[in-house]
């Protein structure tokens, strides 16, 4: 995309009729802004203004005035600050080793699979997928329960677990929750994944084999380095999205009459402190904590791996 | 050596198929069942459709039939925000794709970081931004936000800057037409693959957005589904002994819970179906030339 423009040859034939009004003098310049005007006022009005206004927020005092880094060393020393942090990096830590592991190995798995097959369960462990959100966490409530669940042979062997109230002990969240994401995401990364080894020339992989190389070796020393900008990208997306968990706990703090905290995770912290407390200062301080979070994450992804760029 | 290898490689693809897919069959076959059979019965055996009508009528009569009310705000609130996101993002690709204007690579390098974000990040800061513009509680504090879809821009503005032939885009303009008329004529019937795609997306994420309207709405006749059914699990004694009381009266046991996140997930499920292939399109689209 070297020289785009809606006018580059016949500009006479075309009178721009932006909301900007007057024709645009340069030519060049102003053509095709009509086209996002409608679409401006969404990307100013929730993407950009709430983050700004957040921050506004976070260094201000409910009265207005200035409160320099006050609401972040004050939410930071809140007693449920920490364990709420902690919580979100144990999930997402189990989380990304789920994803790396098995996400990566099952793909490289199905790749290279007869078709038909790899199909089949590529469909498979996709379908999960349908059901994100609280549906998700609902179903997995009751494949905790060993009561009804499917798996009640697993949790009494395996587990030790007889009642619903020990599958989600505290110590057992963050696994679960990972589990759950895992369960409803996996899917969906394995199917990009599959696509993104199917990008590899078939030339490459027979040269390997010619040379003697095992499936293991081709899987390892071959694939896996060409895709690995695409592990990046799904391990700092999912990074930053876990990193949001709200939801799961929400649930799980209902479904356990308060056995589980409901300022479990960062984000349920910071909506506690807007709506029990009306505390909004705090609550700006800690969304602006995770709103750095996701934003590092993303401009990581969009100036580093390479995966969206378009324009040279 | 070669057929234990194999062998061990189908052993691990159907552990997982099991995984993946029993909680399916289990939420599929548990509103047939009565509570009491759930647990003494086989978890994956099928009881009578007659209780899933008995089931059903249940979680009809709950809270005087709200469950329509929360199936009937999430289409109202999915449908008309996606209506709102394909009327602004489509030619809002178009425009970044061909336009040239001064603060192109402004908007799209912003529209490109929202869209990375996760949504959940945006939702307090939201809601601090509508709760000082006194919008909390009202429907428009959930659909004007979800009428904002990055993604969708994104995906339409990669659809014009690669699969649009420029030619033909000149060829009206030299015959006369305008901007809007060249976009409405040409451009948009060619994008139709792409405005099944926004489409598809953004009905789905905003169905399942469930932080949100938790946030932004008070009155339960406003929630939609996902939200509705949090309620619904807060309301049945099945996960909480100590509600007992109130599981009784309201006749919500662990079928008719199962029945209601059946059927809340039954619209994204037959969008998602019908778009894996577009949703692998859609995502490797930014990296990989086809």
């Amino acid at each position: 995309m070297s020289s785009p423009a809606l006018t580059s040859a016949p500009v006479e034939a075309t009178r721009p009729r932006g909301l900007h009004g007057a024709p645009v003098r340069g030519r060049r310049t102003g053509a095709g802004v009509s086209f996002i005007l409608p679409y401006l006022p969404f990307l100013i009005g929730f993407g950009i203004a709430p983050m700004i206004y957040a921050l506004v927020l976070a260094f201000t005092t409910s009265s207005g005035g200035w409160a320099g880094t006050g609401n972040f060393t004050r939410t930071f020393k809140d007693y449920r600050f920490l364990p709420a942090f902690e919580h979100i990096l144990l999930y997402t830590g189990v989380w990304l080793g789920a994803l790396i592991v098995f996400v990566v190995g099952l793909a490289l798995l199905l790749h290279g699979r007869a078709n038909r097959v790899s199909t089949g369960f590529r469909f498979l462990f996709y379908l999960p997928g349908a059901l994100a959100g609280a549906a998700a966490v609902l179903v997995w409530l009751f494949m905790l329960d060993p009561a009804v669940s499917p798996f009640s042979f697993l949790e009494h062997n395996v587990f030790g677990v007889q009642l619903f109230v020990q599958s989600i002990a505290p110590g057992k969240l963050p696994f679960v929750f990972a589990m759950i994401a895992f369960w409803t995401g996996a899917g969906g990364w394995i199917v990009v994944m599959y696509g993104a080894l199917n990008t590899i020339p078939y030339e490459l992989d027979e040269a390997a084999r010619i040379d003697g190389a095992g499936p293991f070796t081709i899987a390892l020393r071959l694939k896996l380095p060409l895709i690995r900008k695409w592990i990046a990208y799904m391990l700092i997306l999912s990074f930053a999205t876990g990193t949001q968990l709200f939801i799961e706990p929400q649930l799980v703090n209902e479904a356990s009459l308060g056995l589980v905290p409901d300022t479990w995770s960062s984000n349920q912290l910071a909506y506690q402190l807007a709506f029990r407390y009306g505390d909004f200062n705090a609550a700006a301080a800690i969304a602006v904590d995770l709103l750095v979070i996701g934003l590092l994450a993303a401009v990581l992804i969009v100036t580093r791996t390479g995966l969206f760029r378009r324009e040279g | 050596m070669r057929i234990a290898v194999r062998g061990l490689r189908l052993v691990i693809l159907v552990a997982f198929a099991v995984f993946f897919v029993i909680p399916i069959g289990w939420l599929i076959l548990a509103p047939t069942k009565a509570d009491g059979a759930l647990v003494t019965s086989s978890p994956l055996s099928f009881g009578s459709i007659h209780q899933v009508v008995l089931a059903w009528d249940h979680l009809d009569a709950f809270s005087d039939h709200i469950y329509r009310v929360w199936i009937g705000n999430s289409l109202l609130y999915s449908f008309s925000a996606t209506a709102i996101v394909l009327a602004t993002a489509i030619p809002a690709g178009y425009g970044l794709a061909l336009g040239n204007f001064p603060g192109r690579r402004v908007v799209l390098t912003l529209t490109l970081v929202v869209m990375i974000m996760p949504a959940a990040a945006l939702v307090l800061p939201i809601f601090l931004e509508l709760n000082a513009l006194h919008l909390i509680g009202s429907v428009l504090s959930v659909i004007l936000p979800f009428s904002f879809f990055p993604f969708g821009v994104y995906l339409a503005y990669l659809y014009y800057s690669t699969a649009i032939p420029r030619d033909l885009l000149d060829a009206a303009r030299v015959d006369g037409a305008g901007e809007w008329q060249t976009f409405r004529r040409i451009a948009l019937p060619l994008a139709k693959p792409i405005v099944a795609l926004v489409f598809f997306f953004s009905f789905v994420a905003d169905w399942n957005n469930f932080f949100l309207p938790y946030a932004v709405l008070a009155d339960s006749s406003q929630y939609p589904i996902q939200v509705g059914l949090s309620n619904l699990l807060s309301s049945t004694p099945s996960f909480n002994p100590a509600q007992g009381g109130g599981g009784q009266q309201v006749n919500i046991f662990r079928p008719e819970l199962a029945l209601a996140t059946l059927l809340a997930v039954i619209p994204v499920a037959i969008v998602f179906l019908l778009s894996q292939r577009a949703l692998v399109r859609g995502m490797l689209g930014g990296a990989v030339k086809q």
